[in-house]
């Protein structure tokens, strides 16, 4: 018997997508018959009141949360966001409903044993219910009480050798694709990396001292399949610079049928003979490929390395052999005043141990922005009001072509006269001698 | 350190109204010290328990421990 009536809620029910509705209900179900006999040190019916709570909301059409507060575990300045409801006396089993972040590892590996530890600390000590990931990639534990959150942060770290993530003012858990782990695109060892950066930044991860949020994200492939372009506040993602390599005889068994195009990723529906033109050369957004009815050229000096005629054909394609990264600055995607894509800094970097040039620029913006960032100001926006010319001057980059935006509407970088040779001064005599006429 | 936790503790201790503060604010103390430096006196403060940290959950804020409302008033 549900504690509250939600028919709002169960109207999310019957739909035809699996609705968390259904799955707070059967947790509320699971805690009521407490099968395993647990000692719950939560109140046992904090789903069902998170469901009220929610029903109440939906009825109201406003939040009863209030977010925010002085809870966390002992020096720690992130990882656990205090959440609080302001109707405690009719929902006491999340009156308390903390959040606890705990930190993803490099490609988000787990093992079944690690994932069943987590499990048995939260359905002792949280509500059980869970956020499986966070937009920056934690694994998000939903719903615990004040007292339980140096008990959790004990056993995560004592038990399961795991740590908070990161939140508030601070730089947020690094988050990378599966890389070269998984991954034949991979430019880089995203893995690698993501982990070094990791262990090397804990001060920052824990400790907050930014004017807001900072988030890296590494992706090994312009795929981007964590997002680095539209979600990271540095962004580094993989790419090449020589020549994609192709293999002609597998092109022509591409269009002989021979191979399934996207490796059989839209296989569930009939879409007729593979057309290598119509899939391949004309949606090359650079128009940098021809074919000719028995070989596929590439114009490589006007490819943007979009990863469309890769993804399509893999086994006749492949990334180059001289690979790296480039690096994006400024990403946000935040609820309010819109999202912004990162901004190109460095186009190419060698990604090796022990990452001493990604550390630098990362270091040299972070000086920069904590010394002229306004409070709640992401880098993006610190750039974007300071100029991004003052962000190559800070981090010692040259400016180059690659940093011209959007050269039809605005080719121009501007130099500073001491960048210039000679400055601006120059002799006016001299120069009307040269043009008479 | 000493003399640098203490201005920041005076700093502190000196307003009324706010109890709790951003980092730039404490930066402003020291206008000749890098932000990292700043840091360490802060992190010392609050592994004294002498500061505690207040988060919205995006953004963070220093106060000194049991000043403004705590989690029993926050409920």
């Amino acid at each position: 018997m549900a504690k509250h009536k939600t028919p709002l809620l169960d109207e999310l029910e019957s739909g035809p997508w699996p609705s968390f509705v259904s799955d707070i209900k059967m947790e509320a179900e699971h805690r009521h018959q407490n099968p395993d006999g647990l000692d719950y040190q939560i109140p046992v019916d904090c789903p069902d009141d998170l469901l009220g709570v929610m029903e109440l909301s939906y009825k109201d059409k406003e939040t009863h949360w209030k977010h925010g507060g002085i809870v966390g575990v002992f020096g720690y300045g992130g990882g656990v966001i205090g959440r609080y409801c302001d109707q405690p006396e009719k929902f006491p089993g999340v009156a308390h409903f903390h959040t606890v972040r705990v930190a993803q590892p490099a490609g988000k590996y787990y093992t079944t044993e690690y994932l069943r530890g987590i499990m048995d600390i939260w359905d002792l000590r949280g509500s059980g219910m869970t956020n499986m990931h966070g937009s920056t990639g934690d694994m998000v534990l939903l719903g615990t009480t004040t007292p339980q959150l140096e008990e959790i942060f004990y056993d995560l770290t004592h038990t399961m050798n795991t740590d908070l993530g990161g939140s508030g003012g601070n730089l947020r858990t690094p988050a990378d694709c599966l890389g070269k782990s998984r991954c034949e695109f991979a430019c880089y060892d995203t893995n690698a990396v993501c982990h070094a950066l990791t262990n090397d930044y804990q001060d920052e991860l824990h400790r907050p001292a930014f004017p807001y949020k900072f988030k890296f994200k590494f992706d090994g492939c312009p795929n981007s399949c964590v997002a680095a372009l539209a979600r990271s506040d540095f962004s580094v993602v993989g790419t090449w610079k020589d020549d994609i390599r192709i293999d002609q005889d597998r092109v022509k068994a591409y269009v002989a049928g021979e191979f399934k195009p996207n490796a059989g990723a839209h296989g569930s529906r009939d879409w007729g003979k593979f057309d290598i033109v119509a899939e391949v050369v004309d949606r090359c957004p650079t128009k940098c490929m021809s074919y000719d009815g028995a070989k596929l050229s590439i114009d490589n000096s006007n490819c943007t390395r979009c990863m469309h005629c890769i993804n399509v054909m893999p086994a006749a394609l492949k990334i180059g052999e001289e690979t790296g990264a480039s690096i994006l600055l400024g990403a946000k995607a935040p609820i309010l005043d819109g999202a912004q894509m990162s901004s190109l800094l460095m186009p190419f970097v060698v990604v090796e141990e022990p990452y001493d040039e990604i550390k630098e620029i990362i270091e040299n913006i972070w000086d920069w922005w904590m010394e002229e960032g306004k409070n709640r100001e992401r880098v993006g926006e610190t750039m974007k009001r300071l100029s991004f010319q003052k962000l190559l001057e800070v981090t010692g980059i040259p400016a180059m072509p690659q940093h011209v935006k959007e050269p039809r509407s605005n080719p121009y970088i501007f130099f500073k006269e001491e960048e210039v040779p000679g400055g601006w001064t120059r002799d006016q005599q001299a120069f009307r001698e040269r043009h008479k006429s | 350190m000493e003399e640098q936790k203490q201005a920041i503790m005076e700093f502190l201790e000196g307003k009324k109204g706010k109890s709790k503060f951003y980092f730039s604010d404490f930066c402003k103390i020291f206008p000749d010290l890098k932000q990292r430096e700043v840091k360490k006196f802060l992190t010392a403060l609050v592994n004294e328990g002498k500061l505690e940290f207040w988060s919205s959950g995006s953004t963070t804020m220093y106060g000194i421990k049991g000043a403004g409302k705590q989690n029993a008033e926050e409920d």
